[in-house]
């Protein structure tokens, strides 16, 4: 019975999703134009639903302290209120308003998860290029550069690096970036390792093209595709880092909201069969899955599949 | 093959360097920890004497390299020095039953995660966009967007309190294969959940990569079935990429477990890792570190000579 | 357990609570409960589930510091003396004990015809290695300090052992009941505790640390009606909710530090729940040596910066009561009943600051999980109601990793556990005294200096409550820590485990003595 109830929801839900992405195609290709509108028009509903979401975190992170009805930190009621027209989703173990606490979460999850992806990218790509490109010693150094990071287990080693730098957000940034951007490395240098042997780029060299016309201007417009699949993933990981890290004590600094941290902190609550738990790590799930989407998206159309 | 040979070699040494240089961060690392074991042990009853008295008598006031070089020393002629904590017990004894446990679960998981995943993997290409494809995708990419613990109580929530498995993956001494498998099954259902998603879209990524290269248009218009295409002309094709990702999950699987063994009370390396960093217990640290890369190199070099052995272009290099 | 009828409105918890909060040193149960439970029989299989355990937790007893280890320790050995539930001092392998007149020289006469697990008798140097063990120049103990009183110890003959004192202390046997000094057997003068060998009412089969412990009874043990079941085993499950469901499921019989936070959900899923309120507190200590916080104007405002009664209801989930800023618990003797409770406050906060010419207060507090269960959140907490007496604390969570090396003592105002200690010298020595290890407000006050001494060698019971009495209060109108909130010892236990009429509130778990107190239905 339950079960049945499950499909059914699980039905309405799709049913909703399919009709709200529907609708923000239609508005999307309404208002754009172009080469956007052609893009747009022809996305599946999937990116358009991942595109939908998108849209409302990046519209709730900007406008969190109007959409929230009580402030971040600030304790409103008592310990672990139920859901009432109040606190829409009750409170939490301090008595603050979970719901707030949810928006604002965004606008401090969201916000940092991409700084460090960027910023893991942004390393990562660079140098991974730059080995493939100029390769010899700067390639071997740098490989075994990256080879040695990542033989050390991700989670111990940001431990130990948070551990001895300290635990602001700047630095919990920083740290969970270079570990990550270990891994971007290797994928770009991979990726761009087969680029760079193409009689075009041989090309370009004759040419006397400089280094950085090299990098930007000839591979780096080959490899994007693989580097944007990784985007989707990394992203959602650092998410993950955040969450194991309060996990073991360490963390983003109270009473700053986010969503890792807050599963953590709710997460007992689940093995009593309470869903409070399920919002924060739902909504980093459901980012996680519109990205991805879009991501497929991206990538499909970049692999010049025609079906 | 001579090729495949040399490079073999030529990584195992690398490999033996990569070794060198981590045991060289991480002692540097918990060296540059706040705190050592003297002051961790004794917490919040530490007195500056008792603290004094505790590094003298471990030898904790030599200077950093001349630890180091003892320490180096021991390893070369294969003695991995005694644990600070548990003085007198060697630090490879410590480390046996635990590396032993970490082994088990890594394999079971893998055993249930890898032929899942790489299943799932071809399937979703082989069904590409379709309903199947987006629902396997959304469940698997919300898997891995909950947290490790997270899944570990919604399992011990559904399958521990109804009496299905024990919440609890201790191993009783002298258990048998099938006591063991039951007990950790918990532990290793998380951990399939958790590392299924990657392979699985790695695999799909890599399959479908591959089928507009004009061989495989070739061999749709020649009308050969899409199935087919796919098992017989992508997938060898796939091998490179594909064991490259299932060669970074198994490492995950032996050296990032740390939080799925403490939910589960399960007695493993991660756990021991942890603790010890925590207690700044450098040599049990230290040989811990010296495992997971190890496990790390090898599980990567592996996924290489297959990578190689899988494409005859690479193989017959000159 | 079953049979216990259960009265509409009040559950257990809520009797024990109240037990607990009208200031008894221990846990009295209501008549038709003791009844029920008269008869503790022997058998099972005991297994407790712990929120510590470390896997470089050692059998040296020198850095025994939390509550696996310290069951451990009262499992397989016994003490000379041991704290009862009532919080009364009893003998264990000490038959009787008596004092000089100055209290500076004690006699202690040794319990004839006990035994080691090994077969060796318990005898006069088995003692003195034991102390040893922690005393003297080169010691590596965590215990150093509360024996360093100790000037010399001599055997008088197999079973007498006399200790002498620097000084009078009439509280000295107190001390021997430590959890760090139990009696092992004695080598050439020293003692070997890698053997694993002690006397108590269970032997040690196996210790895994970090994971688990294992005994079995020993059948020669000289209490008859003590440890009461076959084989005792303790499990290390660090994460609270791996514990609970640990207890839910069956795979333990009882745990300690249930999470506050859902503790309501627990007693849902049918099991019972003990709670005794005891010495331990939770604090935070600021650095009276250091800026702002060496005006006492400014401690006042932060004391009366802090909502208590919000404290114990959010952060212990009302298992605790409020502190009123000196460390004497309710069930200590000479607790200081009629000191005025201090309120939040924010007007008389906002007083304090302007006496000490200041408009607005900024300052980090440092906390980690490491120093409480709940310490993150308790600054959060204090960082609110302060914000209400225009005092901006900045909570920082620092690494739980070297929390006590790193920032306890070295941070200028950070958050702090104190178990508490059974005797008013003993807490006041250890953590107030000028220049004692582990003053953490570095506070130095001359009046309470001459009374903490004159109090210690005084042997008349009123005088010392009135000198206690004064000291508590000066600590909590000078003192340079903030004392919100004492935390009652929570427990979660299986139906069919059976207690005393009586628990000890010294510490967890029935004063780490629940595998020789408790049984099975």
């Amino acid at each position: 019975m339950t079960l049945l109830m499950f499909f059914v929801w699980l039905a309405v839900v799709i049913a909703v999703s399919i009709a709200l992405a529907w609708g923000f195609r239609a508005v999307a290709t309404a208002v754009t134009q172009g080469e956007m509108q052609r893009a747009l028009r022809n996305a599946p509903l999937t990116a358009a639903f991942g595109m939908l979401v998108i849209f409302v975190y990046l519209v709730v992170a900007i406008l969190a302290p109007m959409i929230a009805p009580f402030p971040e930190r600030e304790v409103v009621g008592s310990q672990f209120m139920p859901w009432s027209a109040e606190h829409w989703l009750g409170t939490d173990a301090l008595g603050r308003d979970m719901f707030s606490r949810m928006i604002y979460g965004t606008r401090n999850t969201v916000g940092i998860a991409f700084a460090t992806t960027a910023l893991a990218f942004l390393i990562g790509s660079v140098f991974g290029l730059l080995a493939a490109t100029v390769g010899g010693w700067l390639d071997q150094g740098l490989s075994r550069l990256v080879d040695v990071m990542m033989a050390i287990p991700s989670l111990i080693f940001a431990l130990l690096l948070l551990t001895i730098f300290g635990t602001s957000v700047i630095t919990l940034i920083m740290v969970i970036a270079v570990i990550d951007s270990t891994r971007v490395f290797r994928l770009s240098r991979a990726v761009a390792e087969g680029v760079v042997v193409m009689d075009y780029i041989e090309a370009a060299r004759l040419r006397g093209e400089g280094l950085v016309y090299l990098i930007t201007r000839e591979i780096l417009p080959n490899v994007t595709a693989p580097l944007v699949a990784e985007f989707g993933l990394r992203f959602c990981f650092v998410f993950l880092s955040i969450s194991a890290l309060s996990f073991l004590g360490l963390g983003i600094q109270p009473p700053t909201a986010d969503w890792g941290s807050m599963v953590r902190e709710n997460a007992t609550l689940i093995t009593f069969g309470d869903i409070t738990p399920l919002l924060p790590a739902g909504a980093i799930a459901l980012l996680t899955v519109a990205v991805n989407f879009v991501v497929d998206w991206q990538l499909y159309r970049a692999s010049g599949l025609k079906e | 093959m001579a090729h495949v040979w040399r490079m073999i070699a030529q990584r195992l040494a690398l490999g033996l360097l990569t070794l060198f240089v981590v045991s060289i961060i991480i002692f540097g690392a918990t060296e540059l920890l706040p705190g050592d074991f003297a002051q961790a042990v004794l917490g919040q009853a530490a007195t500056p004497e008792a603290v004094a008295n505790i590094r003298r008598e471990l030898g904790l006031d030599q200077p950093v390299y001349m630890r180091y070089f003892d320490w180096l020393f021991g390893v070369l002629q294969g003695d991995f020095g005694t644990s600070l904590a548990q003085r007198g017990r060697p630090v490879t004894d410590m480390i046996l039953s635990r590396l032993g446990n970490t082994f088990f679960l890594a394999i079971y998981a893998a055993a249930m995660a890898v032929p899942l995943a790489l299943t799932l993997g071809v399937l979703v290409a082989l069904w590409r966009n379709s309903l199947f494809d987006r629902i396997a995708n959304s469940t698997a990419l919300s898997a891995i967007s909950f947290p490790e613990f997270f899944v570990a109580y919604i399992l011990i929530f559904v399958l521990a309190q109804s009496g299905y498995f024990p919440s609890m993956a201790r191993m009783p001494a002298g258990a048998d294969l099938g006591e063991k498998l039951y007990r950790a099954f918990l532990p290793a259902l998380t951990l399939t959940l958790v590392v299924t998603a990657h392979m699985m879209r790695m695999t799909r990524a890599a399959i479908i990569n591959l089928l507009a290269s004009p061989y495989i248009e070739m061999a749709r218009l020649k009308g050969m079935r899409q199935s087919r295409v796919i098992v017989h002309h992508a997938l060898p094709n796939a091998i490179a990429p594909i064991a490259n990702v299932v060669a970074i999950n198994l490492a995950y699987l032996i050296t990032g477990v740390v939080v799925v063994e403490v939910v589960f009370v399960y007695p493993g390396l991660g756990q021991l890792m942890v603790d010890s960093v925590s207690r700044r217990d450098i040599p049990v640290v230290q040989a811990i570190a010296l495992i997971f890369a190890a496990a790390y190199v090898l599980l990567n070099l592996t996924a290489d000579v297959i990578s190689t052995l899988s494409n005859p272009r690479l193989l017959y290099r000159k | 357990m079953s049979n216990l009828p259960r009265t509409p409105g009040i559950t257990r918890r809520g009797l024990m609570k109240s037990a607990g909060a009208i200031g008894a040193a221990g846990l009295i149960l209501p008549a038709s409960y003791r009844k029920a439970m008269a008869e503790p029989k022997r058998g099972g299989t005991f297994r407790i589930g712990f929120g510590h355990g470390n896997t470089t937790d050692s059998l040296n007893p020198a850095l025994w510091d939390q509550a696996f280890v310290q069951v451990l320790g009262n499992t397989m050995h016994n003490y000379l003396t041991v704290i009862g539930p009532d919080g009364q001092l009893e003998p264990e392998l000490a038959e009787s004990w008596e004092a000089s007149a100055d209290a500076a020289t004690w006699t202690f006469k040794l319990r004839e015809g006990v035994t080691f697990h090994d077969g060796k008798d318990v005898v006069a140097d088995d003692v003195i290695a034991s102390l040893n063990h922690h005393r003297g120049e080169d010691s590596a103990s965590a215990a150093a300090p509360i024996v360093e009183a100790i000037t010399d110890i001599r055997a008088d003959g197999d079973h007498v052992v006399v200790i002498t004192l620097e000084a009078g202390d009439a509280d000295f046997p107190f001390i021997l009941s430590d959890y760090h000094l139990p009696i092992l057997p004695a080598e050439d003068g020293r003692i070997d505790f890698n053997r694993g060998i002690g006397c108590g009412g269970y032997i040690l089969e196996s210790f895994e640390p970090g994971v688990d412990a294992h005994f079995t009874r020993n059948p020669d043990y000289w209490k008859s009606d003590r440890a009461w079941f076959d084989r005792v085993e303790l499990y290390a499950i660090l994460d609270s909710a791996a514990r609970q469901n640990a207890l839910i499921t069956g795979e333990v019989d009882v745990i300690d530090r249930p999470d506050l936070n859902t503790i309501h959900m627990l007693e849902r899923a049918g099991v019972n729940i003990i709670s005794v309120s005891g010495t331990q507190h939770y604090t935070f200590a600021m650095d009276s040596r250091a800026d702002p916080f060496s005006n006492n104007h400014v401690r006042l405002a932060l004391k009366y910066g802090v909502n208590r009664q919000q404290m114990v209801d959010t952060i212990l989930s009302g298992f605790g009561v409020v502190g009123n800023d000196h460390p004497i618990g309710r069930s200590n003797r000479f607790h200081a009943d009629d000191l005025e409770e201090r309120e939040f406050d924010p007007d008389r906060a906002r007083h304090h600051l302007r006496e000490a010419g200041l408009d607005s207060l900024t300052v980090d507090l440092s906390a980690a999980d490491a120093a409480f269960a709940g310490a993150v959140d308790a600054a959060v907490l204090f960082s609110e109601s302060a914000a209400q007496a225009g005092i901006t604390i900045n909570p920082v969570r620092e690494p739980s990793d070297g929390y006590w090396s790193n920032v306890w003592m070295v941070k200028p105002f950070s958050a702090v556990y104190w178990g508490g200690r059974p005797t008013e010298d003993w807490m006041f020595s250890t953590a107030f005294a000028a220049g004692a290890p582990w003053n953490d407000g570095f506070w130095e006050h001359e009046r309470f200096e001459e009374l903490l001494r004159a109090a210690r060698s005084e042997l008349d019971e009123d005088l010392r409550a009135e000198m206690y009495f004064e000291m508590q209060q000066i600590v909590r109108d000078e003192g340079a820590i903030v004392i919100p909130m004492f935390s009652d010892y929570v427990m979660a236990t299986a139906d069919n485990v059976m207690t005393p009429d009586q628990i000890g509130a010294n510490t967890t778990l029935d004063g780490v003595r629940a595998t020789e107190r408790w049984w099975f239905a």
